[in-house]
């Protein structure tokens, strides 16, 4: 059984529809990876399997569930967390006040997972006092991991998460979302830097105006003339 | 020395008390702009209801014999407080929770609540009438006469004033704790950091704005009861003080709490110290000076005491609209 199964999803904002049959499925631990060129409706997919916009047809299953057009506040209970590109941390609450409303459906003690994300990015530890909106781009990114990483989720969904960072701190965060992906966390991400971010992926979905044009591993999809020509820039 | 005495009196103990007054309402106005992003114009309104609740608790209690060491409205404020915030929680799941549902637009909110503010003063001229009450109805206010060193003249406070001095500390130390120790306050400040992240982090925004109008309603019930304790409660009580409760919100930055603290007690002095007759402190050293001290030398006019909030509103909303404490900008 998939982790995660997207069929034939048709979504927009309003009125205005922008996804037009995406399909996508990703097993337990993978990596699945959202390329394609701007507007093709990637991270569009991600906020709709979100419940941020109108499905008006196809259905999204999460293990074994249908999750079709449930609202954001109760994905987190799913143990499906969701990195956005931009605002992703509450800039006035420090650090460690940041992970805690990470952790704010957990009613268990959640005091080991706090430690293991201060482990991954010990610069968090250094800072845990400090409002999140103090910090680097680079750090404030590892914030918004660490956020969601304390729901311990089952799926993590991240919208261009090396948007805006350095070719450094790039390499980095892909270093990290491997780390993840690691401990048994399946991502599903979506890229500007098509190449770096296919070459890390089990999965790779190249979506053109909407609906998927190609779909294949990621090793696969960079070896492929056809989507090198059309998109990946020879 | 009397001449300082009258300036502790007129000039900072009443700057104290207002400021009190203001902040309470402040801190309500704030945090519903912070986590549901509209200016509540009903807040004013929301006082008087809470002065009423806390009347008519008391001669609840009164005529149910109960007999206390000191004026009975004290002991009806804590209960009030609750029933006002009830109130508010209602107010808000019959009027404003539709209209954000529908997605309506913040100014269809702030419409609203000018509707709602010309319901409940309705509502409760149509059942209390329009006289002034007094709030104590079973024993008067005790005045104290604390005497300087070196004056004839004391420095005067009433019991509610003492009251309402103690109470605005404790509210402002358990609002602080509130929002830095305990998970709600945490989730409370998140919400109005960035609503959208907080609703995909899972955190329940009913709860939030519930408690939203738990804290706005009873501080709101706690200042407007007190506040007709130090005066009389009148029907219209909460129209000359619902501007410099926004003046004091906006001058502390808005959706900021302690700003609102600091805007409320800034608007207090200004507005009272504006007020107070300045001769009286200069006339000592009048020989000094080079020019006739006039009689009165206030530099505004009493009856024109609400127009220093409304300077105060226009100067920072031109040189400093985030306020003191980087609000939001309107």
């Amino acid at each position: 059984m998939s982790l995660l199964k997207i069929t034939n999803l048709h979504a927009g904002y309003g009125q205005m529809s922008i996804l037009k049959g995406v399909s996508m499925t990703l097993e337990e631990g993978e990596i699945g990876v959202i390329v394609g060129p701007n507007g093709a409706g990637k991270s569009t997919t991600l906020k709709a399997i979100f419940g941020m916009l109108n499905i008006t047809e196809g259905s999204i299953e999460f293990d074994g569930e249908d999750i079709t057009g449930i609202r954001s506040e109760e994905l987190a209970s799913h143990r499906i967390a969701f990195v956005p590109q931009e605002n992703n941390v509450f800039h006035t609450l420090t650090v460690h006040e940041n992970l805690e409303m990470g952790a704010y459906i957990r009613r268990d003690d959640f005091s080991r997972v706090m430690d293991h994300v201060y482990e991954i990015f010990p610069p968090l530890k250094e800072k845990r006092r400090q409002p999140a909106g103090e910090l680097s781009g680079g750090q404030r990114q590892m914030v918004a991991f660490g956020r969601a990483l304390m729901i311990e989720p089952k799926l993590i969904l991240l919208d261009e998460p090396t948007a805006g960072l350095s070719p450094m701190f790039m390499s980095q965060i892909f270093d990290r979302v491997i780390a993840i992906n690691k401990t048994g966390v399946t991502v599903a991400m979506v890229e500007q830097n098509a190449k770096q971010a296919l070459a890390i992926a089990h999965k790779g979905f190249v979506l053109a105006n909407g609906a998927n044009s190609f779909t294949d591993t990621g090793r696969n999809l960079l070896e492929n003339p056809e989507v090198a020509k059309s998109f990946l820039g020879g | 020395m009397n001449d300082l005495v009258f300036f502790i009196n007129k000039g900072l103990l009443s700057g104290m008390i207002i400021g009190s007054i203001y902040a309470m309402g402040a801190i309500g106005v704030t945090m519903i702009f912070g986590i549901l992003r509209f200016a509540h114009f009903a807040h004013g309104d929301m006082m008087t209801l809470g002065a009423f609740v806390t009347l008519i608790i008391a001669a609840l209690l009164a005529s149910a014999g109960v007999v206390l060491p000191f004026p009975i409205a004290f002991a009806a404020i804590i209960p009030a407080m609750a029933v006002t915030a009830v109130l508010a929680i209602g107010l808000d799941k019959v009027f404003y929770k539709p209209l954000r549902n529908a997605g309506a637009r913040p100014v269809v909110l702030v419409m609203a609540s000018v509707g709602v503010t010309l319901m409940l003063q309705g509502l409760i001229r149509l059942f209390a009438g329009v006289r002034a009450r007094d709030m104590f109805i079973d024993q008067p206010k005790d005045i104290f006469q604390i005497p300087f060193p070196g004056a004839t003249r004391a420095v005067i406070l009433t019991e509610p004033q003492i009251v309402l001095i103690g109470f605005t500390v404790v509210a402002v130390l358990a609002l602080h704790l509130f929002l830095t120790r305990s998970r709600l306050g945490k989730a409370m400040r998140a919400v109005s950091d960035n609503p959208e992240l907080a609703r995909i982090t899972g955190i329940n925004t009913n709860h939030v704005v519930w408690a939203t109008w738990i804290i706005g309603g009873g501080l709101a019930c706690a200042a407007g009861s007190l506040l007709s304790m130090d005066v009389t409660l009148k029907p219209d009580l909460s129209f000359n003080i619902l501007l410099p409760i926004f003046a004091a919100t906006i001058v502390g930055g808005i959706g900021q709490p302690y700003g609102a603290i600091a805007g409320g007690f800034l608007v207090g002095f200004c507005e009272t110290l504006a007020v107070f007759n300045w001769s009286v402190l200069l006339r000592p050293i009048q020989d000094s000076l080079w020019f006739e001290l006039p009689r009165n030398m206030a530099l505004v006019p009493t009856e024109y005491k609400l127009m220093v909030p409304f300077l105060i509103l226009i100067i920072v909303l031109i040189y400093r609209p985030t306020g003191i404490f980087r609000g939001r900008v309107l």
